[in-house]
């Protein structure tokens, strides 16, 4: 019983911290999204999403993120079957592997994309050196969905990696020894099995790549609104906080979606990163 | 043959994510400060590099708060993973539900309402709330890798250890610690690493005169960066590299397994 | 398809006797451990440098790349005040950071309109010119002049820095001489036009180019200026603010819209390039120093303001930044004969026309440039 109370005690300091700096710094969101300067209610800043710009934003924000999620999932999973099946005990460098290059900072990584995907720069010297033609990929909706895949793969392969290498490589035997072919086993045994981490990648991908402003005006030449950069400029350089915590609001609908989905799917927290 | 396609398949993607670095590392050996010029071979940068108090200075406050930040949320997140293997489903569900909004929300709406929660308490901005907005979204990645451990625990070692005499903290630091240990280090680094990648968060939280590096970068990606960052960032890279390949080519010591290997075995047991 | 024959076996003596060789566990602690101790002489290094002195200090909060840092250092060693200095990329993003008052800043540099707001605020405090005997004695009095127009009793203020907004090119990569805002539109020149990314700038464009005021409110005018701005979206490059420096440096595009002041530095990089104020008139605009109205240090801001006034550090800060300096003295001490008659850094604007300073528009009229702005940035 002692234990049992000690325990409760010790969630005293995180419950604490998360509703001091989780729970009323979203309750402040949603204030100041649900009132105008006067501060006076108003459902004004939310459905300003319908507005040309911003629906436009956000429609465009969903397809690239979209593309990305995709685009992450199908380079990440065979790469996360190849290295789950790999023997000996590497787990924990390939972990690192992938996110080593976090530590080189993210918008110098961005950074040197642009410098590689320049007219004049590094890519196409090489081409234009090997006497082929230029990629013409800078500046265009291209570009940005690949900063993004390179800056948000790794959260997609290491839960896949996290749940792959957790299946019980016997209950793939089995399947094979009842006479399931490659094609058949993958379909009923490993994808499903691989369920949590793949919503878990999704989400880790999906709702960083559906929010970020550096990434569009590094590698996009701010050509392209996402809604992420309409937020952030309403915050800095508008100053129209209302607004800003306004679309915030409407973003939260895919993050709650999202929440929702890996809640159903992953409830044992089997798609976790490590 | 089908070997050979996934090796080339891993050297890819491998080679997609490090052609950046590669870049960079290139650049910080570029006599031009334009971004988009070779001028020639130096070292220059480098000496530079440890003349510039502004960056040195920025990257005392990046690693300072990467580590304390991290250390912070290890602890926290450790001991409120603890906490939560002993309570309700529901309770816990709904514990791990606030757990993912840091890790779920836009990183601009974590950093724009932790900036608004620091003007309304009139909290003053500078080191302070750059660490408590780290904390913040680092417990997230501490809880997430130390819950799996949790639940593998055989909880019939510690109640053994308290069997036989041992009081609840010893029965905790020798029994379920040392199980932890894995979960916890993998944590602390997690936290570590996305402490010093994160702009956003600290772009909106920070003070005066607070620099980190990547709030000084960004600053500077608008004027074109100076060199010196680039050779700072081959440095910090090829550190961590070489620390990596050190620890993974070293002959494995074999015979010494300490308590913690040991202990592994019962996640298998249950 | 053959190894699969050992994973039963490897797979086995994982989950039945031994769990997987716990060597990560090592490598992990170890790297933790020599991670942080790698980075010991970098935390050293920090900490050498000494922690800020409150009593004595000073608040800068200046465009990015704006000052020489050496003279900053020169004013620490003089006056022994510390200068915690701060930088911002635009008007617009360093008013909210001021208004909300996370932070109090003494010093601030912002442009002509942006100072009028803060005016219309009451944001700032009235500047005591006996205090900063430098500030009248080599600042030109046509600067003040021209001030007035923001800071109509000279009360607010003290010049920095001034220019115009024109058309860098590149000689190599057109074939006609540039001489107007059309240019831009043209469509020769698709995907090698460089546009500003701040509202007011594009707009400005837009505007003189079908002959309006840059501060016009007229809906019919403003229509105009967005559908001129979306016409010429497809043709743009990039919409760039300060890397419009080294995207024309590097050859990256062909002509692109730029503060005169960034001119001089791009032709000592690349001496390809050429600027121009186009015909149709263009902006005039100063940054000025001001003090803020809450300045936790007032007494130090000034002394940094007459120190930035003074003939050799204005000199120091534009050879460093190559903006125009609108201190007279500072630049009778200009050596290269080429520089000091420049027509960029120094042009005689009796010779063109049209020529503006932006005024404040108010909230409503700021809301209204943000709204068209999204909805070209958006098409």
């Amino acid at each position: 019983m002692t234990y049992n109370n000690k325990k409760k005690w010790l969630s005293a300091p995180y419950t604490l911290w998360s509703a001091i700096f989780i729970i009323v710094p979203l309750c402040m969101i949603f204030y100041y999204g649900l009132t105008d300067k006067t501060g006076a209610f108003t459902l004004d800043n939310i459905i300003a999403i319908t507005t040309v710009g911003h629906a436009k934003a956000l429609r465009l924000s969903i397809l690239l993120s979209l593309a990305c999620t995709l685009v992450c999932f199908l380079l990440a999973y065979p790469l996360a079957m190849i290295l789950a099946n790999r023997k000996g005990n590497k787990h924990q460098f390939i972990i690192l592997v992938f996110i080593l290059p976090m530590w080189m900072n993210f918008l110098l990584r961005t950074l040197a994309w642009q410098t590689l995907l320049e007219k004049n720069g590094v890519i196409n010297n090489v081409l234009t050196f090997l006497g082929m033609p230029n990629i013409k990929i800078i500046n265009t909706p291209a570009a940005i969905v690949l900063g993004m895949v390179y800056n948000f793969l790794p959260f997609m392969v290491l839960p896949l990696y996290n749940a792959l290498s957790k299946i019980d490589e016997n209950v793939i035997n089995a399947a094979r020894d009842l006479g399931a072919g490659s094609v058949y086993t993958f379909i009923r045994i490993i994808l499903p099995l691989s369920v949590p981490g793949i919503i878990s990648g999704i989400t880790m991908v999906f709702v960083p790549a559906l929010t970020t402003f550096v990434i569009s005006s590094l590698l996009g030449g701010s050509k392209l609104l996402l809604i992420g950069d309409v937020i952030e400029q309403e915050f800095t350089r508008a100053s129209n906080w209302h607004l800003g915590s306004g679309l915030s609001i409407v973003l939260m609908v895919f993050i709650l979606f999202n929440m929702v989905l890996s809640a159903v799917f992953d409830k044992d927290g089997e798609g976790s990163m490590l | 043959m089908r070997n050979i396609m996934k090796k080339i398949y891993v050297g890819l993607i491998v080679f997609f994510l490090y052609a950046p670095i590669g870049t960079l590392m290139v650049l910080s050996f570029n006599a031009s400060k334009a971004r988009t010029k070779w001028g020639g071979f130096t070292f220059k940068w480098y000496a530079a590099l440890f003349e510039n108090e502004e960056i040195l200075s920025a990257l005392f406050n990046t690693l300072l708060i990467a580590l304390l930040s991290a250390l912070a949320a290890t602890l926290i997140g450790t001991v409120a993973c603890i906490a939560m293997a002993g309570m309700k489903r529901r309770t816990k569900s709904i514990m791990m539900g606030i757990t993912n909004i840091p890790m779920l929300n836009a990183e601009i709406v974590t950093g724009i309402s932790l900036m608004l929660l620091y003007i309304s308490l009139g909290i003053k901005f500078g080191m302070g709330t750059i660490l408590l907005s780290h904390i913040t979204f680092n417990i997230p990645y501490v809880i997430l890798s130390v819950m799996p451990r949790m639940k593998q625990l055989n909880p019939s070692t510690y109640e053994a250890a308290l069997d036989l005499g041992a009081s609840h903290l010893t029965a905790f630091f020798k029994v379920v610690f040392p199980d932890l240990m894995p979960g916890i280090l993998a944590g602390f680094l997690m936290a570590f690493t996305m402490s010093l990648d994160d702009f956003i968060i600290t772009h909106f939280t920070k003070g005066i005169g607070v620099d980190t590096l990547s709030t000084k970068i960004y600053t500077e990606v608008k004027k074109g960066i100076k060199p010196e960052m680039y050779a700072l960032s081959t440095l910090i890279f090829l550190t961590v590299l070489a620390l990596l390949l050190l620890v993974n080519l070293s002959p494995e010591k074999k015979g010494k397994k300490n308590t913690v290997e040991t202990l592994e075995g019962n996640r298998n047991i249950r | 398809m053959k190894h699969y024959a050992q994973i039963p076996l490897y797979n086995l003596k994982e989950n039945l006797t031994q769990p997987r060789p716990k060597c990560h566990t090592r490598i992990l602690r170890f790297l933790c451990m020599s991670g942080i101790c790698a980075f010991m002489p970098f935390l050293f290094t920090g900490c050498a440098s000494p922690v800020n002195d409150v009593s004595e200090q000073v608040i800068v909060y200046n465009w990015g790349e704006y000052v020489d840092p050496e003279t900053l250092e020169l004013f620490e060693e003089e006056t022994g005040i510390k200068v915690i200095y701060d930088e911002f990329e635009t008007n617009e993003s360093m008013y909210p950071k001021i208004e909300a008052g996370a932070v109090s800043y003494d010093v601030v540099c912002p442009s002509d309109y942006m100072i009028s707001r803060m005016i219309q605020n009451d944001m700032l405090a009235e500047i005591d010119f006996g205090r900063i005997p430098n500030a009248k004695l080599n600042i030109g009095a046509q600067y003040y002049e021209q001030s007035k127009g923001f800071d109509p009793e000279n009360k607010y203020s003290v010049p920095y820095c001034w220019g115009t907004v024109g058309i860098l090119y590149n000689k190599t990569m057109v074939d006609e001489p540039i001489t107007s805002w059309a240019q831009l539109w043209d469509e020769k020149y698709t995907d090698n036009i460089l546009m500003q990314d701040s509202v007011r700038d594009a707009f400005m464009v837009a505007e003189k180019l079908n002959g309006f005021s840059m501060n016009t409110m007229v809906p019919a005018e403003l229509e105009t200026a967005k559908n001129a701005l979306i016409e010429q979206k497809p043709l743009v490059q990039a919409y760039v603010i300060d890397q419009v420096r080294d995207k024309m440096i590097g050859g990256e595009a062909a002509i692109g819209v730029i503060y005169s002041g960034e001119a001089i530095y791009t032709q000592q990089e690349n001496p390809d390039l050429e600027y121009v104020i186009p015909q149709e008139g263009t902006n005039v605009w100063i940054d000025s120093w001001v003090i803020l109205k809450d300045a936790p240090n007032k007494e130090n801001a000034e002394k940094f303001i007459d120190f930035m006034c003074r003939s050799d550090i204005a000199l120091k800060n534009f050879e460093y930044i190559t903006y125009s300096t609108p201190n007279d003295k500072a630049r009778e001490l200009i050596e290269d004969d080429k520089i000091r008659s420049s027509p960029i850094a120094f042009p005689d604007l009796s010779q063109y026309d049209n020529l503006e300073t932006f005024s404040y528009l108010g909230e409503e009229g700021d809301a209204i440039y943000n709204e068209l702005w999204k909805e070209v940035k958006a098409y």
